[in-house]
């Protein structure tokens, strides 16, 4: 049987009286593109802050990789191989397309208190780096300033970042989000190169891009998941239509 | 002919090399030379070079909290304090030998920043500043109470750090040197601390905290163990500050040292090694230019620093790279206020030529009934008055126009 | 340690906390408001107390000196926030402490050259300079219950405003998030002004009340202001419920500690070290306090931006 490399089980979350995740449950089998969709106000930000560390659920356990992760901060899971893109893409502007992605090798590659010798003459973090920068495509961009990249450009760097961090699981935050016609087509065929070596987790509004990629889909709504399964089925799941179309089809 | 060439390859090699290293020979260089001008120039001069390297140790050491790791510390002083009173008390006992004192000065600083620092590093912003500022008063309060350590009088010593017995330090260009050594050497820890894989780690939590957390980097050891390092390093300028003067008082943790300490490494330039050493040294200069004009010189001083917080994004040296960069010019400075100017010109030429138009009508108006009513006679000096502003305002913009003409010439040439 | 001792030193506290509380509030409302660090909070407490001397010189009357005092600290503050904090409201931190430490040095010199480096003095109103019994053989003065009691009647009046009028819901929702209050349409510029305008006279209305007791003189609001930063920082930001319950605990235990710390431990150390660590230990009473607060609560007691 295949191994789950992601495990909730009946997490709950709500603020105050908002109930924002309702007793939710989800496997996702190593070496699948798992995509969760959901109208608008779903709670699927609040699902990955909480996938992903940055807030704890009120109640219900997070195994990831077999382990208990529940009450572990962000870097820690980090550190375990959870790898997360933003909704907004966070890059850190003041570094090179390189050094962002050097820093995330730098995190799995021995220790950072290292004081002396200067980091950017580290043969085996920068070649690890132009490797992840090659697969998504912008390695030609290695020097240039964080900052100064496109939108689309900073979007598959921040892709390379979480490869550099050699994920067993790579949580991808809306990729799509703002992306043109021409950026989503690129970001897809590449996410189509990654679905082959890598487990995704991947939460996204465009169906196009979900029906493209995903192997299983999760429905997710007012906080539950109502419906699993292959995307076909999904398309044709009546309570799924009913979430999404506002009347039973 | 072989003569030359060597020079001009020297040269060459010299332009060749970063612009911050030669910043630095610049810098270094002079100071070397320093105790050889004071020969000729006075003793006085080896004291305020002392005290302006020192300085730079400690603003050097805050700027690895200020402008790598992005916490803005304000009780950085303390550590001056902790430094010169460890060593300082350590030779009212007799122990003031060099083995025992300068690591008592570096671990005590270095235990006060772990302790203070475990509790300060995990609150970020605002309250970090207070709090720091609050430890740093406590540090002075502490001091103030010791009273069999003088107390708010402040502790005399009996003699400078003794080396393996020698009073080597009391020469003053001795102690010169090992100041500047001590300088040299913290210069290059923090260039190699920045470029290191902990300072990568630093500069990336400043720059975008979520990012680098997310990539499984935990902020608070990084940070707290940059604080210890910067606590220590002050220290160091501590023990150094009290040999000094041979004297030590709760006063050296004042939080307005403090304060002008941030304000060195801002002056100078947060985002350039460099930075903090410009500022000390300028720093030193200004107290002492502005004590000689006015015993109230904190007037001056004040509303200077509400002016650098104001408009001096990046100090001296970032007006120095900007220079470099060619951001910044004396022409570009000129255009700049030029056309500030140039559209203020002809935003006041259009009123005058309004106000003029009116009080020509009014003229007109007086006329038929008196040419020599006091009304007739007012629209008249109105109109003169008009008539020589618009002059001189065109000459202004006669003046500037053949000013920016000669400049564009001489960039193109 | 005698009863009496202690009760006088308990109300000495109280006195101390409510004053500190007066400081505090301000402080805490325009950080929580505006995020506007603002080390020149302290000086308009030392001007409270100047004004207060310079106008009870014109008049004689401490009253008539209190009721010119408080509108001018007012307008004072006003001043300054117009010409300068205004420009640094949005800036980082580091440029407000940088501007607002100026402000400081500029205005502790400027005491300085108008008044003189000298304390100044001022006399106790004659209606409140009287004491009164509070058991056997202890008197307490009027004027120390007087400043007690405003302080807990203007907490009183913060609480009721604060909580209960439409001004004070726009604070309470600034302090929790101000740009989600610009966001809804809320004339951010004018509720600033007001919040700092207030906390200033607050300041001012503390310095005043503090001329009669303490010696006035440059730099007097200095260590006021760290103590009400550490107030705030136990209290936590924003939040002024948390002020007044921090502000009452760092005045008790301060006095308390300053007083009692020395006899406290001479019951366990011998006279000659204890005469020596008691004074060491009573002057970091509050920060070990703050610390230990801290470490129990990074946030502070009462955060005014919530715990996730």
């Amino acid at each position: 049987m295949t191994k789950a490399v992601l495990r909730l089980n009946g997490i709950e979350k709500a603020f105050a009286a908002l109930k924002v995740t309702d007793c939710l449950s989800l496997d996702v089998l190593e070496g699948e593109t798992h995509a969760i969709i959901g109208p608008n106000g779903a709670g699927k930000t609040t699902l990955i802050h909480q996938i992903s560390g940055v807030l704890a659920p009120d109640a219900g356990r997070i195994h990831f990789d077999g382990r208990d992760v529940t009450d572990l901060p962000v870097s820690a899971r980090a550190h375990l191989g959870l790898a997360r893109t933003f909704q907004i893409t966070q890059v850190l502007a003041s570094f090179t397309t390189l050094e962002n992605v050097a820093l995330a090798v730098q995190a799995s590659a021995g220790s950072s208190f290292r004081f002396w010798r200067p980091a950017e003459v580290e043969t085996p973090l920068n070649a690890a780096a132009m490797a992840a920068l090659a697969t998504v495509g912008i390695a030609a961009r290695a020097p240039i300033r964080a900052g100064a990249l496109s939108h689309g450009e900073k979007r598959l760097l921040e892709i390379a970042i979480a490869l550099a961090q050699a994920p067993k699981l790579l949580l991808l935050d809306e990729p799509m989000a703002g992306a043109g016609a021409q950026e989503t087509h690129r970001l897809v065929q590449t996410l189509g190169e990654l679905k082959r070596r890598y487990t995704i987790v991947l939460v996204e509004h465009d169906m196009q891009a979900v029906f493209a990629l995903a192997d299983r889909v999760s429905v997710l709504v007012e906080g539950r998941i109502i419906a699993t399964g292959t995307p076909q089925a999904v398309r044709t799941n009546a309570a799924v239509r009913a979430a999404y179309l506002g009347h039973a089809a | 002919m072989v003569g030359s060439a060597r020079v001009a390859s020297l040269a060459a090699h010299w332009w060749a090399l970063p612009f911050e290293e030669r910043l630095a020979v610049g810098l270094f260089l002079p100071l070397m030379l320093l105790p050889v001008a004071a020969l000729g120039l006075g003793g006085y001069l080896l004291v305020i070079g002392e005290r302006a390297m020192i300085l730079a140790i400690a603003a050097l050491s805050l700027q690895l909290l200020i402008g790598v790791a992005g916490l803005i510390s304000f009780g950085h002083a303390a550590f001056l304090g902790i430094g010169a009173y460890a060593a300082g008390i350590l030779a009212s006992h007799g122990h003031g030998t060099l083995v025992l004192a300068l690591p008592a000065a570096i671990l005590s600083s270095a235990l006060f920043a772990l302790l203070t620092g475990a509790i300060a590093v995990r609150s970020r912003g605002v309250y970090f500043i207070m709090i720091t500022l609050a430890f740093g008063q406590m540090a002075y309060f502490v001091a103030s109470s010791l009273a069999p350590y003088g107390g708010d009088d402040g502790l005399t010593w009996p003699t400078r750090t003794l080396v393996f017995g020698t009073r080597v330090l009391k020469s003053e260009t001795v102690f010169y040197y090992v100041a500047l050594a001590a300088l040299g050497g913290v210069y290059v820890l923090m260039g190699r601390l920045v470029g290191s894989r902990f300072g990568r780690v630093l500069r990336g939590l400043t720059d975008n905290e979520r990012r680098v957390e997310a990539i499984g980097f935990a902020p608070y050891p990084y940070r707290l163990t940059a604080y210890v390092m910067a606590g220590a390093t002050c220290g160091l300028a501590g023990f150094l500050l009290g040999n000094e003067v041979e004297f030590v008082s709760p006063a050296y943790m004042h939080w307005q040292r403090s304060g002008e300490l941030i304000l060195m490494v801002l002056l100078g330039g947060s985002g350039q090694r460099y930075g903090p050493i410009v500022g000390a040294m300028t720093y030193l200069l200004l107290e002492e230019s502005l004590a000689r004009f006015t015993e109230h010189w904190k007037v001056i001083l004040g509303p200077l620093l509400v002016v650098v917080a104001l408009f001096g994004r990046g100090g001296i040296a970032g007006i120095i790279e900007r220079w470099r960069l060619g951001e910044l010019s004396l022409a570009m400075l000129w255009a700049a206020c030029g056309a500030i100017a140039r559209a203020q010109a002809k935003r006041v030429m259009g009123g005058l030529r309004q106000a003029e138009a009116v009080a020509a009508g009014a003229l007109d108006r007086a006329i038929p009934r008196s040419k020599a009513s006091a009304a007739a006679f007012v629209a008249r000096w109105r109109l003169s008055k008009m008539r020589v502003g618009e002059a001189v305002v065109s000459l202004a913009l006669i003046v500037d126009r053949s000013i920016s003409t000669t400049i564009a010439r001489w960039r193109r040439r | 340690m005698p009863t009496s001792l202690v009760l006088v030193q308990l109300f000495n506290g109280l006195q101390f906390g409510v004053l500190l509380f007066l400081v505090a509030a301000g402080l805490t409302l325009v950080f929580g408001v505006m995020d506007f660090i603002n080390l020149a909070h302290g000086v308009q407490y030392m001007l409270g107390a100047y004004l207060a001397v310079a106008f009870f010189r014109l008049t004689g009357s401490f009253f008539a000196a209190a009721a010119l005092a408080l509108p001018a600290s007012l307008l004072f503050g006003l001043a300054l926030e117009l010409g300068v904090f205004r420009h640094l409201y949005g800036r980082d931190h580091l440029s407000q402490v940088l501007a607002t430490f100026g402000v400081i040095l500029f205005l502790n010199q400027g005491v300085k050259i108008v008044w003189g480096a000298a304390p100044l003095n001022m006399a106790l109103p004659e209606l409140l300079s009287g004491s009164v019994p509070l058991m056997e053989g202890l008197r307490y003065p009027v004027y120390r219950f007087a400043i007690i009691g405003v302080g807990l009647a203007v907490a009183g009046g913060l609480y009721v405003f604060v909580n209960h009028t439409r001004i004070g819901m726009l604070v309470r929702a600034g302090a929790s998030n101000a740009a989600m209050v610009a966001a809804l349409g809320v004339d951010v510029k004018r509720l600033f002004t007001i919040v700092f305008g207030f906390g200033a006279m607050l300041a001012g209305l503390a310095g005043v009340m503090v001329a009669p007791i303490l010696s006035v003189e440059p730099g007097m609001g200095d260590q006021v202001l760290i103590l009400a930063f550490v107030v705030i920082v136990i209290g936590g930001i924003g939040s002024i419920r948390g002020a007044f319950v921090a502000a009452l605990l760092v005045g008790v235990i301060d006095t308390l500690g300053r007083s009692f710390m020395t006899d406290a431990l001479r019951l366990v150390l011998p006279p000659s070290p204890a005469r020596v660590i008691g004074p060491a230990l009573a002057s970091m009473g509050i920060y070990l306090l703050m610390a230990a607060v801290l470490a129990w609560r990074p946030a502070g007691l009462f955060p005014a931006k919530g715990r996730t």
